[in-house]
Order: C-alpha cells, then structure tokens, then sequence
C-alpha cells in the first residue's frame, strides 16, 4: 500500500471575483472559495499513474479556515480517502515558510507517506514556494512543474517543462511533486464519490495536536512581512480603434512594432 | 549591500535574465562589485566574463541541473560569501532552487518580484512584487539575513552594451555538498533541445513578444494565424483559459492565474475577453495590443491600442502589411 498526502488550498473563486473598473482592483466579495484547480489536477493524477485505487491510501490536507472543509469534501470525492484539516487562529496570516513549518509537522505526525503531491502554485499567492520549502524540511528530494510521472521499483521518473524544453528526472521516494495542469484532466467526482464525501470525517488537527510552539507558525512564525500596500494605477492610455477606422488600428499596430525595434519603421503606406 | 545572483547561462553566455537581475542588483547597491553573480557547472572556467564579479562552483555533479542539488550548493555558497541578499530570475529554474536554498537557510523568499529597493531607514532589501491577481502591489521586508527573493524576467532594462571586465572566482566546498541523493537527471532541457524540435512554449515567460489567442477566434486554426504572426515578429504564442479548455492549444501556453505569468515589451490579445484570471498573468507586459469584435470586453481597457474587429479580418491584414514592411533588420 502506497502512502500519499496531496495537499489542498482553498483559494478565492477567480472565475467569480469582479474588477472595480475605477480603482482596478479585485472585488472579492461574495466571490466565494474553492479548491486550488492545480491541487485537484494532482488529485486527479493519482488516477491515472495508478489505475488500481486499492493499492493507495490518499490523504488530502489543507490548512485553513474552518470553511476549508468544504474544499476537503470534494477531495473526498474525488477519491482521498482521508481528509486532514490544520485548523488554528495561530496559523493564520502565514507565509510560505510558516506554511511549510505548520504542512511538515503534520505530515510527520500523520506519515510516513511515500509521495507529497499538489499544485505548482496557488491561484491567490501564486508563489509555488510551499512545495520545494516543505520537501527540504521534510528532508526528502522534489521536483516542480512536473507534467508526466511513471513509478516502479522506489523510485519515479518525472518529466518537468523548462523554459528550454521538457527536462527527465528520476527520484527516490519518498519524495514530493508540484504538479502543471498538464498532468492529468480533472477528474469528475462519482456519485459513490460524493456520498462518501458527505459522510467522512474529517480530521481536524491544531498546534497543540502538532506540538507546535505559536510563535513558530503564522504570522508570528512568519519571516517575511508585507510593510506596504500600494493600488497600482491602471495607467494605459487606451487608444480604440472602431470598425471604420481599422485602417488606422493596423498602422499603429505596425508603428508600435517599429518603436519596439521588431520591423523597420516607421511604417509608410506605399 | 552585497548581492549574489544565481546565474543562468547558454553554452554562450549569460541569459539576459541574469545579467539585467545583475546589473540591477549592482545599481541599487551603488557598486558594480557589490553583486556577484554565481555560476555552477562542470568546467571551472566558462570562457567568458560579466560586467560584475563572477564565483565560479565546479563540480561533475553541476553538468546537469537539478534543483535540489543546487539549492545545497547555493545554501552552501551563502554560508561561505555571506551575502545581505540572494537573488534569482524567477523562471522554472530560481523558482524551484530558491525556496529549497530559503527553506535550508532558514530565510524568508519573496516570489516573482517586480521591483527591488533599498529600506531608506533599515537599509535592508525590500521587496516588490504584484498581489491579489496584481490589482495591489506589496511591498515585503524579511526578518532574517541574507534576504531572498526572485525577480520576474524584463523587470529591469538589459543594457545592450557591457563590459565584460568582472573578475573571476573560484569556490571550493565541502565534497559531500555535491551528493545526489538519488536524484538522476536523465535527460536534460537542454539536452531534449538538440535532439527534438524546441517546443513552440519554450521560453513563453521570457519571450519579448507575446500573441496571445482566446475564444473569440471561434476555432482551432485562429492559432495558426498567431503562429505566423508570431513568426514574423520574433515572438511566442500563448492563450486563455477558454483557449485551452476548448482543446486548440495545450495547457503549457496559458496566460494567467493557473498559468504563466508574461512580461514581455509587446503582448497582443486576440479574441481575448480579458478575466481578470487572465489580466493577472499580463498586467505588466510593455506594449499591449487587444483585438476584440466586443468593444466592451475588459482587455480592452488594459491595452494601449484596442482594435475593434474580428480576428480572422484584422490578423491576416496585419501580416499582409507587415509582410511589405520587409524584414528586420
């Protein structure tokens, strides 16, 4: 039985939050929550790499609000058979450091497992930090962005997107992934699945049951701090170009590209 | 204010990454031999200087990358230089090996900065970078020294002309630093780059040009329109999540929240409404060029230059005209 924690952030819904048109910023309100898509693509992984479920224990955990439940129900469903949540007012307003302190300690009193997954980053920090923090302080190997996986014999071998092109890493478990989209289409949750979901537990842990010291975790444990806050202004002078005029869209297309030095220029109608 | 940048390289050279990251480090520190850049590979002399000093690490083990390895080598580096800032180009490669550098250091890492500045009062490095979507920018001070951060590519001009007078040095470390652990690299980017086609993603984060395509171009073969005018300009092709989920391009080009983020001199959007999910993966882009039938749609507003029209009619009467503007140079 292969041992394996996939790691869930409950995210504000990005599909839903509004622009205020005038200061340019997010209008999260009533936006609602939802799982981290590139943590359920993770999740859903785990299908395809191992068609057999019954040769996995999958644990979902999230550290969060008490609302995160929800987020951890629909790991349920999609095939997690326990659900972990790391609940606790002293957790809050972590980094990525505090996040990794607070995941490692869990996933050593809860392991071992034989694979860390979850998503390259997150849709509202969008740092992909927590994941290569976590494996050095839970002292096993990791790789990023990973796209492709096969297992056999203790050990994976990993296909990871580069800049430069596709990169083949091959690591010992344990060890921990952060996976693309790319990985696997997500998956859909089955009626088994959902009412599984409904009726499991889920486990909720706070620092005291992760013998934690509060001052090492949250905001308190934090290394980084955010000193300021600045509302960029949305500065683009928009210049539109209706239908009739799309003659003149087109030449100051072709100006732009000569002002950044892309063709020759300036542009002259022959 | 000492800096150490973690380098990229080509077999030729810096990547401009690096050497913008570089430069920029050794302004703010007021002195060109306050940042030294680090370049770990097998051959103890790359052949080549930077207009900054240079620490060289050799080892067999470097020849290929590997993150974990290089956030040991690096941590270890730290310990040796002891810096007040450590820095990377926030690509795949200073996004993997820095938290795992941070994490072993016990230091704080900012993600994906924009910016840099000195604090006028502590004097440490504060660090700048776009939140929530990039509709507030933070700026983000560490506890503990040196501070880490990495710094999104094309936040600071690249010079064209250098001198490449930097010195060169060579650090030894401990043997052990350079154990494996068990991870192989079989094959390397940069290997899989000889031996197949470049994909058509590669390079999308650091591209200077960027054409971007969404729903509105009604069907797959709108991407091989981009595809050519991408050609003619130098640039990469990227989409919307829309896009993607509608099956004509692959994952790997996704501008946005749960895709890459952009920052290139010239970004056009074709047929993109503009979801705030997508504006956050361009909103710092240089020149953006939106061409939408909606007047309305939100990328409107976001570009300098907004064309109203359908894709399939302005797209193929711009390669017609820039195919007469000749090539460049």
């Amino acid at each position: 039985m292969m041992r394996v924690a996939v790691l869930i952030k409950q995210v504000p819904d990005t599909d839903r939050v509004r622009m205020d048109e005038t200061s340019g910023t997010l209008v999260r309100d009533g936006a609602g929550t939802v799982p981290n898509l590139l943590d359920l693509h993770a999740l859903s992984a785990l299908e395809t790499w191992f068609p057999d479920p019954s040769a996995l224990l999958v644990t979902a955990v999230s550290m969060g609000p008490a609302s995160a439940e929800t987020t951890l129900r629909e790991a349920l469903a999609l095939g997690a058979r326990e659900a972990v949540l790391l609940c606790d007012r002293a957790f809050a307003g972590a980094d990525t450091w505090a996040t990794a302190v607070t995941l490692g300690a869990a996933l050593e009193r809860l392991g071992p497992f034989d694979l860390v997954l979850c998503g390259e980053k997150a849709t509202d920090g969008e740092t992909g930090q927590v994941g290569p923090e976590l494996a050095v302080l839970l002292g096993i190997p990791f790789a990023t962005r990973v796209q492709e996986a096969s297992f056999g014999d203790g050990r994976v071998l990993v296909t990871r997107q580069l800049e430069d092109g596709p990169e083949q890493v091959e690591l010992p478990l344990p060890c921990l992934l952060t996976v693309t989209a790319a990985v696997a289409p997500l998956a859909l949750p089955t009626l088994a699945g959902k009412r599984t979901a409904r009726r499991a537990a889920v486990t909720r842990l706070d620092a005291a049951a992760l013998r934690l010291d509060p001052t090492t975790v949250g905001l308190a444990g934090s290394l980084t701090r955010v000193v300021g806050l600045e509302r960029p202004v949305l500065r683009r002078d928009t210049r539109v170009f209706p239908p009739g005029q799309s003659a003149a869209g087109v030449d100051a297309f072709l100006d732009a590209c000569a002002h950044l030095g892309l063709i020759p220029g300036p542009s002259e109608e022959p | 204010m000492r800096f150490l940048v973690l380098g990229e390289f080509t077999d030729t050279g810096p990547r401009e990454a690096t050497l913008e990251l570089a430069l920029a480090a050794a302004r703010l520190a007021g002195d060109p031999l306050a940042c030294a850049v680090l370049h770990l590979g097998e051959t103890a002399d790359p052949g080549w200087r930077l207009p900054v000093p240079l620490v060289t690490v050799t080892h067999p083990a470097l020849a290929r990358f590997e993150a974990g390895l290089f956030a040991r080598v690096l941590a270890a580096c730290v310990g040796t230089l002891d810096p007040d800032a450590v820095l990377a180009s926030a690509t795949t490669t200073g996004r993997a090996v820095l938290p795992a550098a941070a994490a072993l250091l016990r230091c704080g890492l900012t993600a994906d900065c924009t910016d840099l500045a000195l604090d006028p009062e502590a004097g440490g490095l504060l660090q700048i970078r776009p939140a929530f979507g990039g509709s507030v920018v933070a700026t983000i001070a560490s506890s503990v020294r040196p501070r880490m951060a990495t710094v999104r590519p094309r936040s600071f001009p690249c010079p064209a002309g250098w001198l490449a007078t930097g010195s060169v040095r060579r650090l030894t470390l401990p043997a052990d630093v350079f154990d494996p652990r068990g991870v192989v690299v079989t094959q390397s980017a940069a290997c899989a780059r000889a031996e197949e086609e470049v994909a058509d993603f590669a390079g999308l984060e650091t591209a200077e040009v960027v054409i971007a395509g969404g729903r509105g171009l009604r069907r797959a073969a709108g991407f091989d329109l981009l595809r050519t005018l991408a050609a003619r300009l130098g640039g990469r092709v990227a989409a919307s999540r829309g896009a993607v989920e509608a099956g004509w391009i692959g994952h790997e080009h996704q501008v946005g929240l749960s895709g890459r983020v952009v920052s290139p001199r010239l970004y056009v959007a074709v047929g993109i409404s503009g979801a705030v999910q997508h504006l956050a993966g361009m909103r710092t882009a240089g020149t953006v060029v939106a061409i939408n039938r909606d007047p309305r749609a939100p990328i409107m507003q976001a570009a300098d230059l907004a064309l109203v029209g359908d894709a399939w009619e302005l797209v193929p009467r711009i390669l017609e005209r820039l195919e007469r503007a000749g090539r460049f140079p």
